[in-house]
């Protein structure tokens, strides 16, 4: 039996990735060519490499398919029920930063807090009859902010992408999106609302719960911890 | 778990109860329309409802419970009073206890009587006692109407009423406004910035999307109307607290009551009520005097019961959701009925758990 450690598949996210366990003495390396995703551990026995995309390495943590995932918070949140019992946070890494905010148009000069956009939302519902619309692919996630910061009245709507020109296209009133700078959402007319973080996600060292443990991975998880100084 | 056949069992047992004053028996398609339940509960129940989606019919839920299509189904047919009666699973996802079943059987009983409200209250809470009896179950009761009362007379504007009425139902919210309309906490300074402007709207940029310029200025003029209104004061915020923090038994709490209705007379007829309801349980046997009273229960999991709300837990068992739950949503029947209100009270039995205390009794 061998450790399986899932790292996405390409980009940045991989190169990082291969960065920071590098940088703390276990080298990672993606075999043959390019497109190939295939990968290999050298230096340590025991630990094989499994190249992913970072949105499916969240389910294979949680069905133990992995016992070492790296991806970023956000996924994770997102995509797993009952986080605690399926998988542990060992490091976050810092690099992969994007925050998952609530952005609205800039021409809502009185919606600058979730209060203002709560009271918006009512209003709303009332003038044009239906709820205001939140464009978003991040739906758990802004689902429970909202309800814990008590917003009412509002709608999520699915967008998998462009979402920050939902608005402009009157598919949606207000976005819920990863953003690393802002420069995309003011480009388009909208503005994060000041206590519109709803997750700040960073690319996160996951470990399975559930996969199942050998000794002799529990072994080579021991030299693991030792390296990563975890 | 329990084994099925005991639990089908007990479900026809609580139904015959029901089935005996006469109720009609009634049922409910599986699959409800999503639309519907998602403009009352909002987004919030789809973390507890399927979803699934019909090529015809668009979204779809798979029932969460029964009250919603039997008070659509009463609407429509407008005899009043009616008894309804049903027994049958509902589907609810669990998030976070993977022990709590997906499905169960929940018996009903609704009662849609506006001639004598304050009886059916009464009737309601009796026969669901008389099922249960013999497990020993300890009995939250509160009032909604109380609390909805005391918003509905405080002395401020009537904007402020509307928004914490509208948050009744989510409490964190409601302590927010109730924080910021007593002025209790500082005005954002966002706010502030807006409201001191001389042109509020210069920064505005291109308007974008369907909330229009006039929506917005309508929101800063209630904003300068909120900020130029007195603060609600800390006299009629500590009548709120006391009502919302109250818990006793239910004579204490009535006597309690009466004593802030006299500073708060916008709760009379509420307490009024009260009174009455608990003379009518007393009338049905129900040993009123041991009757749990708790001001804030019933909140956070029954929007739209706007009354007289109850459940029942085993006292040994806390782990365990409520063995039965019900009360008054008269704003429920307002909703669905476009205006038309027709005042209902019911509650349901969950006979998986009764089956589940008695085998450990």
């Amino acid at each position: 039996m061998t450790i399986k450690l899932g790292v996405p598949s390409k980009g940045r996210l991989m190169e990082k990735t291969f960065e920071w366990f590098s940088a703390r003495g276990l080298r990672l390396a993606k075999d043959g060519s390019e497109r190939e995703y295939a990968g290999r551990v050298d230096g340590l026995d025991g630990l094989e490499l499994v190249l992913l995309s970072a949105g499916e390495i969240p389910r294979d943590l949680a069905a133990g398919r992995i016992h070492l995932g790296v991806t970023g918070s956000d996924l994770v949140t997102e995509k797993l029920s009952n986080i605690d019992a399926t998988v542990q946070a060992l490091a976050p890494m810092g690099f992969g930063g994007a925050d998952l905010i609530i952005a609205v148009p800039q021409c809502w000069v009185d919606v600058d807090t979730l209060d203002d956009l709560d009271a918006a939302a009512a209003a709303f519902r009332k003038a044009h009859g239906f709820r205001l619309r939140i464009a978003t692919k991040y739906h758990r996630l802004v689902r429970d902010f909202l309800k814990a910061n008590g917003v009412a009245d509002y709608q999520l709507v699915d967008s998998q992408g462009a979402t920050e020109g939902t608005v402009k296209n009157e598919t949606a009133e207000a976005i819920a999106d990863i953003t690393s700078t802002g420069e995309t959402l003011r480009a388009n007319g909208l503005k994060i609302l000041v206590d519109g973080l709803v997750h700040a996600s960073q690319a996160t060292l996951y470990k399975s719960r559930v996969a199942d443990w050998s000794d002799a991975d529990r072994a080579v998880m021991a030299e693991i911890e030792t390296r990563l100084e975890l | 778990m329990p084994l099925a056949a005991p639990i089908l069992d007990e479900a026809r047992r609580i139904r015959a109860l029901f089935d005996a004053t006469g109720a009609v028996g009634v049922s409910a398609d599986v699959l409800q329309p999503a639309e519907t339940l998602l403009d009352l509960y909002g987004e919030d129940i789809r973390a507890r409802a399927y979803v699934t989606h019909d090529p015809l019919k668009g979204e779809m839920m798979l029932r969460p419970d029964f009250t919603v299509p039997v008070v659509q189904m009463h609407m429509e047919s407008r005899a009043e009073p009616a008894r309804y009666t049903y027994s049958g699973k509902v589907f609810r996802k669990q998030e976070d206890d993977p022990s709590r079943p997906n499905e169960y059987i929940q018996v009903g009983y609704e009662v849609f009587d506006g001639q004598a409200p304050v009886k059916a209250d009464a009737e309601v809470f009796a026969k669901v006692s008389e099922a249960l009896e013999g497990l020993h179950l300890r009995a939250a009761t509160a009032d909604i109407g109380l609390l909805l009362a005391a918003v509905k007379g405080l002395n401020t504007i009537e904007t402020r009423k509307a928004a914490l009425l509208r948050h009744v139902w989510r409490p964190r919210r409601f302590r927010a406004l109730l924080d910021r309309f007593g002025g209790r906490v500082a005005v954002p300074a966002t706010r502030k910035a807006l409201l001191a402007a001389s042109d509020p709207m210069a920064a505005a940029g291109p308007e974008i999307g369907l909330r229009s310029m006039a929506d917005v200025a309508e929101r800063i003029a209630a904003l300068k109307e909120d900020a130029a209104a007195p603060a609600i004061s800390g006299e009629e915020i500590g009548l709120i607290d006391a009502i919302l923090t109250l818990r006793n038994t239910a004579p204490n709490a009535l006597g309690i009551l009466r004593d802030i209705a006299v500073d708060l007379p916008a709760i009379s007829d509420a307490v009024a009520r009260m009174e009455e309801r608990l003379e009518a349980m007393a009338r049905l046997g129900v040993s009123v005097g041991s009757l749990e009273f708790e001001g804030n229960y019933g909140r956070t999991s029954m929007e739209y019961y706007d009354g007289f709300v109850f459940g029942f837990y085993a006292a040994a068992r806390p782990d365990l959701p409520a063995v039965a739950t019900g009360g008054r949503y008269d704003a429920l029947t307002r909703v669905l009925g476009q205006g038309r209100a027709v005042p209902a009270v019911g509650a349901v039995i969950r006979p998986d758990l009764v089956v589940q205390l008695r085998g450990q009794a």
